[in-house]
């Protein structure tokens, strides 16, 4: 037997490492994979754009000393009583059985500290929740586990969940060893089952049932709370003009690279569109209807830093939500306890195993064991620091384009690096005045 | 009595008139008349009033009721009572589809027919028809009873939790994992509180009794046709 020549080792384009691996595992279990996290193929994204900065034709702003705004009002179309974040970054929903009681007051204390919004998740509100974060949005979701009117009228703003950016069409997944006795019974469900949440709402379907939906929920608060309508990035021209319709005051837009607590690898990779041409359709079916501001629109999927916040702004955002990034915030992938990542079957920077309840550094578990490991005020102080790193650097960035409020960040500030960011986001490609499929 | 002509006042003076309604004698009792299809008509309330709906109501009926006391003198449209948490919910007539949907506590009464999806995501809500149910009545039902004293439709009690459901007629078909089970004696005494509840004579002998035969709790590759 001779040596083998590395040379000869050829891998397939077509059957790369994972993609041998996934058969295998798919023709030994028979069932697809339920992974958590987000996408992780490569998709034009916030990475494709860059500012401009200042120039003759525009001066900056001089750093630290001249004031750059980043207060963001959401919900003045029909609520009485709208809600004002003093950055436009927020927390997007994440329900408690995905992410254990401590990671969820950790970002409930964060916001607080900085002044923006937390939102619950499929299962309910937590009273640590309630408690720790200031203003809160409670989400109704198709599943409608934990619904209940007195915590919708003890929230801030309701998001009527239609969509997810991870799996547009699908509802979510929670399997058993997540379905600890309190999740259960938040959940109305027995103890230890795989539990499957609707992807449809049991009571309404479409634009006109969502605007009596809408009705009903204004009269049972008072017509006081903010309604957001919360949609997976797949129409987003027909979807933000229809939810516009049916009354909404402010629009979620989920582009495919948001992340999820558990869904099957085959829907986070194949359904949806990025965030990028989705927020552009989003701000145009707003613009068309004359209703760009005034229903607002705030956009997640893959936000991770100013930069990013900063871009998704001028391309006409209202504000960002986080969910992933929030996690690594508290310490999603990092690297300790790696002997726990490896009981898993993965590695520090390579972690989706969120569906799995055994996340070693305790975001996204119910074990009392792993869930110690994050402290509500240690987390909350990471996160914190982490939104005061993002809102610096979006100031920084909004300065050098001569902004002295983030939200005067517009698209003439931003160029595209590649021909697909540029048709996606309706940017000229830098260098040119060319946008592909605008002339 | 209070009476509200809807047709003058509209439904937000309404609802708000029922939900600050005091503890005062003289605001326990309700007449609503001229609802004319409103929607949304008696939503969210939270103390034990009594009130009477002199005809049609649109969707959402009597939604999320806690305590209160709602009888619909006609037909209601989709989603009546949907979300309830506690109190009594009756409705005279035929209640469109989703009626009780994700009801969490309280009875809803249909002496009626209902449409599709009748208890859809139930959480522990009791809910009685006089007549028939549609299509798929019971889906992901978790908690709770849903008893139908005539026929019901197609794919009933599909992806079933742990509701249970009582038919007095007989179902069109069985939804995936929905099976029948034995009719014990303390389901017999359940099932003659709840009608005894619901003001509705029947007897508990013709009803069978159907719930979830579990098996699509957990992932299998053996249940796939079922996915």
């Amino acid at each position: 037997m001779g040596a083998v020549d590395p040379g000869r080792l050829r891998p397939s384009h077509t059957f790369p490492a994972h993609v041998l691996a996934e058969i295998h595992r798919a023709a030994d279990q028979g069932v697809y994979e339920i992974r958590g996290f987000g996408t992780k193929r490569p998709l034009p994204g916030f990475d494709d754009l860059v500012f401009l900065g200042a120039s003759m034709s525009r001066y900056p702003l001089e750093g630290y000393r001249e004031r750059c705004d980043t207060g963001v009002t959401l919900g003045t179309r029909f609520a009485s009583k709208p809600i004002h974040l003093k950055i436009p970054i927020t927390i997007a929903g994440m329900s408690f059985g995905a992410l254990g009681a401590n990671a969820k007051e950790a970002i409930g204390r964060a916001c607080t500290a900085m002044g923006t919004s937390s939102t619950t998740g499929d299962g309910g509100m937590t009273e640590e929740e309630r408690q720790s974060s200031e203003t809160l949005v409670y989400q109704l979701l198709p599943s409608r586990y934990g619904m209940n009117p007195d915590d919708l009228r003890r929230a801030d703003a309701i998001e009527i969940v239609v969509g997810q950016g991870a799996k547009p069409g699908g509802g979510g997944v929670l399997l058993g060893q997540k379905i600890t006795e309190r999740v259960a019974g938040m959940r109305d469900l027995p103890e230890g089952i795989d539990q499957r949440s609707a992807c449809r709402h049991p009571d309404w379907t479409g634009p006109d049932d969502l605007a009596i939906k809408i009705q009903e929920l204004r009269e049972i608060t008072g017509w006081e709370k903010p309604i957001y309508v919360k949609i997976g990035a797949s129409r987003p021209t027909y979807d933000a003009a229809l939810a516009v319709k049916a009354g909404a005051d402010v629009i979620v837009l989920d582009g495919m690279q948001g992340g999820t607590a558990a869904t099957q690898d085959v829907f986070i990779e194949n359904v949806g569109i990025p965030t990028l041409p989705a927020l552009r359709q989003a701000v145009e079916a707003l613009q068309a209807l004359d209703v760009h501001r005034d229903v607002q629109l705030i956009v997640s999927g893959g936000i991770r830093s100013g930069a990013d916040v900063g871009k998704a702004l001028a391309l006409g955002a209202d504000a960002v939500s986080i969910g992933s990034a929030a996690m690594v915030a508290l310490g999603c992938n990092k690297a300790v306890h790696v002997e726990d990542y490896r009981a898993i079957g993965t590695e520090p920077g390579y972690c989706h195993h969120c569906h799995t309840g055994r996340c070693p550094v305790g975001v996204t578990t119910q074990d009392p064991e792993l869930e110690a490991r994050l402290r509500p005020e240690q987390g909350a102080r990471w996160l914190r620091n982490y939104l005061t790193a993002m809102v610096l650097e979006l100031q920084t960035i909004a300065r050098a384009n001569g902004k002295s409020h983030v939200l005067n960040l517009e698209p003439e500030d931003l160029a595209a690096l590649t021909v697909e960011a540029a048709a996606m986001a309706g940017i000229p490609l830098a260098g040119t005045d060319w946008i592909p499929g605008r002339g | 009595m209070n009476t509200v002509d809807l047709a003058a006042t509209g439904v937000r003076e309404l609802n708000r008139r029922l939900q600050l309604a005091s503890d005062d004698p003289s605001e326990q009792s309700w007449l609503v008349i001229n609802p004319k299809g409103a929607h949304a008509v008696a939503a969210g309330l939270t103390r034990p009033v009594r009130i009477q709906i002199d005809g049609h109501v649109g969707y959402y009926c009597a939604g999320m009721n806690q305590a209160a006391a709602v009888t619909i003198d006609g037909h209601c449209g989709t989603g009546i009572a949907e979300n309830i948490m506690s109190g009594l919910v009756r409705v005279r007539g035929n209640a469109s589809q989703s009626a009780g949907a994700s009801g969490h506590g309280g009875l809803l009464v249909i002496e009626g027919n209902a449409g599709p999806r009748c208890g859809i995501s139930m959480k522990g809500v009791d809910i009685v028809v006089g007549g028939k149910t549609g299509h798929m009545s019971g889906f992901m039902a978790q908690s709770g009873n849903l008893v139908v004293c005539g026929d019901a439709g197609h794919d009933l009690g599909d992806s079933i939790y742990e509701a249970a459901i009582y038919v007095g007629g007989s179902p069109a078909s069985l939804g995936t994992d929905c099976v029948e089970k034995d009719m014990t004696p303390k389901h017999r005494s359940l099932l003659r509180d709840l009608l005894s509840r619901a003001g509705i004579e029947i007897d508990p002998d013709r009803f069978r009794r159907f719930g979830s035969a579990r098996k699509l709790y957990h992932f299998r590759v053996d249940h796939a046709d079922a996915y």
